[in-house]
C-alpha cells in the first residue's frame, strides 16, 4: 500500500492552492453577495490548466491522471465552492461526455476551447419534473429527414447561460426499447439554434458565483451530425458521466470540509473567553479533533475510488460512497465551524458563512444522497 | 540573450520549523521543501528576458538530491533546462565554497546575464550572489527592483531602503532580485507536463574537475540554533481619557524596566 502522492499530485495541489489563496479567496465574498458570476476568474483557472485536465494532449487537454484532477478541485473548494462548481461541472459534465463520447470532429471541433478555458459547456440532464427519477424526463428528440427537432426543458444546469458557454449536451428521449423503457439519445445544441433558449436562474442559496440555467427547447432543430454517440446510448453515457462526476462532487465536499475546518481551528486558537483560547476547552478541541478525523476518512475514501478509476478498476461504488461521505461529513464540519465561530459565524464577514450554505448543494446534486445510498445498496446485493 | 538562474530549494514558510538542539540543525523530516519565493522572481525575470530578447534559461542549483523538485518547479515555470550539482562533499561548504562550485560549472556555459534571488528565506545570508560574481570576476547588482537589456548594456534600478539607484553595467553581469521586480506566473498544469520531459543534468565534483580538498574550509561555524519565541499578545492599555492611558502606559513601560 502507498498511501504517498506523485510530485506532480504534490505540485498541483501546492500551486492550485496558492492560485486559489491569490486570485479566488480575496474575490470570493463579494461575487457570492452579488451572485455574480466572472468569466475573468474563469478565464485565469483555464490560464493555468484547470479545464481538460483529464483529456489527451491530442484536444488540448492536460493528459493527467484522475486524482491530480480531484486534488485541483478539492484545493479550489478549500476555499470557495462556486469556483469548484465551474471546474467540476465544465470538467466532469461539460467537456467529459464530449470527450469520452463525441465523434472526432465534434471532440476537434470544441474540445480545445473547452480545454484553454476559453468557454464552457453545460449537461442537461434534470428537468423540471425528473430528478431522481431520470424515467420521467419529457424532453424529446424526433427525426426528421437528416435532422433531429428536441422539444422540452431543462433545469439547474452548471455552465449553461453565461457569456463563455459555447453549447449544451442534452439528453433526450428518442423512442422506447424492447422493455418498454424510455430510450435516451443525446444531441449537441449550440446556444444560437433557433428555438433554444438558455436562462440564468438566481436567488441562489449557494454556490452563487457558479452559472446555473433553465434550457428551453421550443422546436429545436440540430442536424443528424450533432447526435453524441449513437441512438439510445444515452442512458449509459448518463450513468457512466455521473459516476466521474461524483468523484468530483465529492472533492467538493473534502475540500469545502478541509476549508472550514482550517477556519475554525485557526479562529478557535485566536477566540479568547474565560481567559484563554477556546480551542483549549474540550467542547471546542473536540468538535475539531472530529473535523480532522472525518477529513481524513473522507479524503482517504475519496482517493481510493480515484485510484479505482486510474486503474480501470470497477468503481462505481465506491464512487457513490465518496460522493455521499465526502458531502455529509462536509455537512458536519460546517455545522461544527459555525458552532465554534459562534454569532461571528452567522455573519457574511465571516467565510465560514458561505461554506456552510454551499455545502447544502453537495447532499442534493448529481444524485441527492438518498440515490447515493439507494446506488450503494444495490451494489451489495440489497 | 541565454540567462542562468542560480536556484536554492528551500523549507516552505508555511511549515513550522523544528530544531534539532543537539546538532545546531533543523528537522528536515516532515517539512515541505519549495522553491526559493526569491528566486522565483528572477526565474520570471529571466522567462521575460527570454519572450522579449529570445535565448534560453538554465536552471543551477548545487545542494542535495531533493533539490531537484524545486529545478521541477522552475521548468514547469517554462525555463529551458535544469543542472543540479550534488555531491556529499558539497555538505561541507560554505557559501565561498558553493560559489566556487557555482562558478566552474557557469564557466562551462554560455550566458549574458545570470539572475538569482536577493535572499534565501531559509539562512537568509545574501552572501551567493555576490560570491559567485567574485569568482567569475563579472559586475554584481543587487535589491534590482527594475531590468533592462540594450545593445549588450544592462540598466538596473536598485532599491534599498535608503535609496534608488540608477545603475549601468556592462555583460555579462549578475544581478540579485528583490521582490517587486516582477510577479512570478503561476505555474500551469501543461508547464507541469512539459517539465517532465525537460532534462535536469546532474553532476558530482569531480565531474566539474573539482578536488574536494582544494575547496576552502568554512571558517564560521553554528553553535547553537533556537526557534525564536513567538509573538506574545497584546496587551490592552486602559484609560477613560487619552490623558490616563498615557500615564498608565507609562506607569506600564516603567514596570517593565523600558522607561
Amino acid at each position: 500500500m502507498d498511501f504517498e502522492l506523485s510530485k506532480e499530485q504534490e505540485m498541483i495541489r501546492r500551486e492550485v492552492r496558492k492560485f486559489a489563496k491569490k486570485e479566488i479567496q480575496p474575490l470570493a465574498a463579494a461575487l457570492d453577495e452579488k451572485e455574480e458570476f466572472s468569466p475573468e476568474l474563469t478565464k485565469k483557472m483555464g490560464e493555468i490548466g484547470l479545464f481538460g485536465m483529464f483529456v489527451s494532449e491530442m484536444y488540448g487537454g492536460q493528459a493527467m491522471d484522475y486524482l491530480s484532477y480531484i486534488i485541483a478541485v478539492e484545493e479550489i473548494a478549500r476555499v470557495d465552492g462556486s469556483q469548484a462548481a465551474t471546474i467540476a461541472a465544465g470538467n466532469s459534465l461539460g467537456i467529459g461526455p464530449l470527450y469520452y463520447f463525441g465523434n472526432e470532429s465534434q471532440k476537434k471541433k470544441y474540445l480545445p476551447k473547452l480545454c484553454a478555458g476559453e468557454g464552457l459547456w453545460g449537461f442537461g440532464l434534470t428537468e423540471p419534473t425528473a430528478g431522481s427519477d431520470a424515467g420521467g424526463s419529457k424532453t424529446t428528440a424526433v427525426q426528421d429527414g437528416d435532422d433531429w427537432v428536441i422539444n422540452g426543458s431543462k433545469i439547474f444546469i452548471t455552465n449553461a447561460a453565461c457569456s463563455m458557454t459555447l453549447g449544451v449536451t442534452v439528453q433526450t428521449v428518442t423512442g422506447s426499447r424492447p422493455s418498454g423503457k424510455p430510450e435516451y439519445t443525446c444531441f449537441i445544441v449550440e446556444p444560437d439554434t433557433p428555438g433554444f433558449k438558455a436562462v440564468p436562474m438566481h436567488k441562489k442559496m449557494m454556490w452563487r458565483s457558479s452559472n446555473t440555467a433553465e434550457l428551453y427547447f421550443d422546436k429545436v432543430r440540430v442536424p443528424g451530425e450533432n447526435m453524441l454517440g449513437q441512438k439510445g446510448d444515452g442512458f449509459h453515457q448518463m450513468l457512466k458521466t455521473l459516476d466521474g462526476g461524483r468523484l468530483s462532487i465529492g472533492a467538493m465536499g473534502l475540500g469545502g470540509a478541509q476549508g472550514a475546518y482550517e477556519l475554525a481551528l485557526k479562529y478557535a486558537k485566536e477566540r479568547r473567553q474565560f481567559d484563554q483560547p477556546i480551542s483549549k476547552f474540550q467542547a471546542v478541541a473536540f468538535k475539531l479533533a472530529d473535523c480532522a478525523m472525518e477529513i481524513e476518512c473522507a479524503r482517504n475514501l475519496l482517493y481510493k475510488a480515484c485510484w479505482l478509476r486510474n486503474q480501470n478498476k470497477p468503481f462505481a461504488k465506491e464512487a457513490a460512497m465518496g460522493k455521499l461521505y465526502c458531502s455529509e461529513a462536509m455537512g458536519r464540519v460546517v455545522d461544527r465551524a459555525v458552532q465554534i465561530h459562534g454569532g461571528y459565524g452567522l455573519m457574511k464577514e465571516y467565510d465560514v458563512e458561505r461554506f456552510y450554505r454551499d455545502q447544502k448543494l453537495l447532499d442534493i446534486g448529481e444524485g441527492t444522497s438518498e440515490i447515493q445510498r439507494l446506488v450503494i445498496s444495490r451494489h451489495i446485493g440489497c | 540573450m541565454d540567462t542562468i538562474v542560480l536556484i536554492k530549494q528551500v523549507p516552505d514558510t508555511e511549515s513550522a520549523i523544528e530544531v534539532d538542539a543537539q546538532a545546531a540543525r533543523i528537522v528536515e523530516d516532515n517539512l515541505n521543501w519549495v522553491l526559493n519565493p526569491y528566486d522565483e522572481i528572477a526565474v520570471e525575470e529571466a522567462l521575460r528576458i527570454k519572450e522579449s530578447l529570445g535565448g534560453t534559461v538554465t536552471l543551477l542549483c548545487a545542494g542535495p538530491k531533493r533539490s531537484q523538485d524545486a529545478l521541477r518547479s522552475g521548468l514547469a515555470m517554462g525555463a529551458d533546462q535544469a543542472i543540479l550539482i550534488t555531491d556529499p562533499d558539497l555538505d561541507g561548504c560554505d557559501t565561498r565554497g558553493l560559489a566556487q562550485v557555482l562558478a566552474a560549472c557557469i564557466k562551462t556555459l554560455e550566458y549574458g546575464l545570470i539572475l538569482c534571488g536577493q535572499r534565501a528565506v531559509d539562512d537568509d545570508l545574501q552572501l551567493t550572489g555576490a560570491s559567485v560574481a567574485h569568482e567569475l570576476d563579472i559586475p554584481y547588482i543587487s535589491d534590482v527592483t527594475h531590468q533592462e537589456i540594450e545593445d549588450q548594456t544592462l540598466r538596473c534600478r536598485q532599491s534599498t531602503d535608503r535609496a534608488h539607484m540608477k545603475i549601468k553595467s556592462p555583460l555579462p553581469a549578475l544581478i540579485a532580485v528583490q521582490r517587486g521586480l516582477n510577479e512570478p506566473r503561476y505555474i500551469s498544469l501543461p508547464g507541469m507536463m512539459k517539465a517532465k520531459k525537460k532534462p535536469i543534468d546532474t553532476k558530482t565534483l569531480s565531474d566539474l574537475g573539482l578536488e574536494p580538498s582544494a575547496l576552502p574550509q568554512p571558517n564560521i561555524r553554528i553553535e547553537s540554533l533556537k526557534v525564536p519565541s513567538s509573538k506574545r499578545a497584546g496587551e490592552m492599555i486602559p484609560g477613560e481619557s487619552p490623558e490616563e492611558q498615557a500615564a498608565n502606559l507609562a506607569t506600564r513601560l516603567r514596570e517593565m524596566d523600558l522607561l
